[in-house]
């Protein structure tokens, strides 16, 4: 007996206008479903193309639950891949990244496949003379998922093979990894710094949520950055202010500072914080680097470029992006309780060292297993997931100022402190679910 | 101008693993110089701290906020608080000048952080750079090798 699969009413009645039920957080078929429609039928990113600069190079992760292995083709094109041999189902590539050569070869039986998948050998071959071998799935090689889109060095796919286009599934939203991108002088980003890997036992749309949530930073991070922000000021008067101070003091701005900095709402579940103004806005500059850019773009276009603030942009279903700090984070669900955080930094290429280590003091305090800013979110999510058990209450509020009037509006900004961005997110994750969820069908 | 004896070197290290089993946090911040910093490196033989991730790579300003945090009335975080102990293998003498009063130790350790039900088990190796000021040890560098440094993690609360 399921709830919800073949029942895509009982799906659709989880989201009401201004809340959400409880199950969305905590029940396994949902997040079974998840798997199935939602990462299957949305563009969900894989990683970058910097990480793969030479033939042959790879790099395993998820999509969903699924394992794929992302491998620059012996074409120069990025191939992204299920990670699965089709003889046996061992994963094929094993290191995290490396680099293959011409082929995959299997470590089970030797069967080796070219980097596009399909199947190169297979050793004592005639075994399979007269099987009807070539009629069966194994012959096909390593399967491809469904469509692949590199978009300025950012790989993305959809698991399925129809769906929604890659340029209509994200609309005006790809403007903000152009503004992080045209922020290096040359126009181009690699991956840098390592990443960073923190274990949340908590629902991944959790995160998500959170990255929009502007009425949490006073509260939740009074005891990170309030403390930070008070231990300063016992700092003898002249002290320079330090760059941790920097980052950490935004983080306590006041209610009207994130009311003001404002949210920008688009299409299928995407935006971002910070229209106006953001915690990102007032870092001290890097020297050397505005008269990069404007030998780069001419002053006007440095100017625009860097004045461009965001906060944080969210990509449903599952990445954060910002933009000044060339931070991306993925949410890797794991189960319904379960989620891996990855926060990757990017080199902007030509600029000064000064802005990588800025980005990366700014992951490592804020997104590492040791980050107090990290403890603070985490305490909160695990309390909201066991809270979520108890019986008294099945839904979760998302209305602050709620319009009936925005429904179907998109690309538009709002004030800071809106749930819109939020609501958005469960519209897209209403429709992504049930686009390709048959009545009945188990 | 005081020698040290090999066993005020390793003696140290118990010292300073025990205060932070203990939680005397601010006497264990007293045992850092002004400039110290303490550095968990996220990759195996990290070299460099500042163009690359670490775990935590932090003077003494932040280590002062993350002790005052730990006491803070809205640190929900550590509500209930979390323990640790410190199982130290005995530390080796990496390198010793008594001229400058400079030693540097090595240590491994198996350390254990609980929170409520939660018990997790960290194995790594400590390096101390150590400093004689004024006729006593202080930390320069406390370095903090996990062996698995680029795993995936839970909160680690604590001090290693």
């Amino acid at each position: 007996m399921t709830k919800y699969q073949g029942h895509p009413d009982a799906v659709r009645a989880l989201v009401r206008d201004i809340e959400v039920h409880k199950d969305l957080y905590i029940d396994p078929e949902l997040f079974a479903l998840e798997m199935e429609h939602l990462f299957a039928n949305t563009w969900v990113y894989v990683g970058h193309a910097s990480q793969v600069p030479n033939k042959g190079d790879y790099y395993t992760t998820t999509v969903g639950t699924e394992p794929v292995v992302m491998v620059r083709h012996t074409d120069g094109s990025v191939k992204v891949l299920y990670n699965r041999c089709p003889h046996k189902g061992t994963k094929v590539a094993g290191e995290v990244c490396g680099n293959t050569g011409k082929f995959f070869r299997c470590p089970y039986h030797a069967w080796t496949f070219k980097t596009d998948g399909s199947l190169l050998s297979v050793p004592l071959k005639r075994g399979y003379d007269g099987t009807g071998f070539e009629t069966h799935e194994a012959s096909k090689g390593m399967a491809p998922v469904g469509a692949v889109q590199v978009y300025r060095d950012f790989v993305f796919c959809r698991l399925n093979a129809e769906g929604v286009g890659f340029e209509e599934f994200f609309g005006q939203s790809l403007s903000t990894l152009d503004n992080m991108v045209d922020r290096s002088p040359e126009g181009r980003l690699e991956v840098a710094g390592g990443v960073l890997r923190y274990m949340h036992n908590c629902n991944w749309k959790m995160l998500v949520d959170n990255q929009t949530d502007t009425c949490h930073p006073m509260v939740a991070h009074e005891s990170s950055a309030g403390t930070a922000v008070r231990v300063w000021k016992e700092a003898p008067e002249g002290t320079p202010k330090p760059m941790a101070v920097e980052l950490y003091a935004p983080f306590v701005s006041s209610y009207e500072f994130f009311e003001n900095m404002g949210i920008r709402v688009w299409d299928n579940g995407h935006g971002h914080t910070g229209v106006a103004d953001s915690i990102h806005a007032a870092y001290s500059p890097a020297p050397g680097y505005f008269e990069q850019m404007v030998a780069a773009y001419g002053e006007e276009r440095a100017k625009q470029i860097l004045g461009d603030v965001r906060h944080n942009t969210v990509y449903f279903p599952n990445i954060m992006v910002k933009g000044p700090i060339q931070t991306l984070r993925r949410f890797l669900p794991i189960a319904a309780d379960k989620t891996l955080v990855e926060s990757w930094t990017f080199r902007l290429v030509g600029a000064p060292d000064l802005l990588l280590e800025r980005t990366l003091m700014y992951n490592r305090l804020v997104n590492a297993p040791t980050s107090v800013v990290g403890h603070d979110d985490l305490e909160v999510y695990e309390r909201a997931q066991e809270g979520l058990h108890a019986r008294g209450r099945d839904w979760i509020n998302v209305g602050r100022l709620y319009d009936p009037a925005e429904r179907g509006q998109v690309n538009v900004a709002t004030n800071g402190t809106s749930e819109w961005q939020m609501r958005n997110q469960f519209r897209a994750w209403t429709r992504y679910m049930t686009a390709s969820m048959k009545e009945g069908a188990v | 101008m005081t020698s040290f004896t090999d066993k005020q070197l390793t003696d140290f290290v118990y010292a300073e693993a025990r205060m932070l089993d203990e939680q005397r946090f601010d006497d264990w911040l007293n045992l850092f110089t002004e400039d110290a910093y303490y550095w968990m490196p996220l990759a195996p033989g990290q070299q460099d701290p500042r163009l690359h991730a670490s775990l935590l790579y932090e003077d003494k300003l932040l280590l002062r906020v993350r002790v005052e945090r730990l006491a803070g009335a809205r640190t929900y975080s550590q509500q209930p608080r979390s323990r640790s102990h410190h199982l130290l293998q005995q530390p080796g003498i990496e390198q010793a000048d008594h001229a400058t009063g400079r030693y540097v130790l090595r240590t491994a350790f198996h350390y254990v952080e609980t929170r409520q039900d939660a018990q997790t088990l960290f194995a790594g190796w400590a390096t101390h750079e150590l400093m004689r000021v004024d006729d006593a040890l202080r930390i320069q560098l406390k370095r903090v090798d996990l062996v698995n440094c680029d795993a995936a993690f839970g909160n680690i609360n604590l001090f290693m």
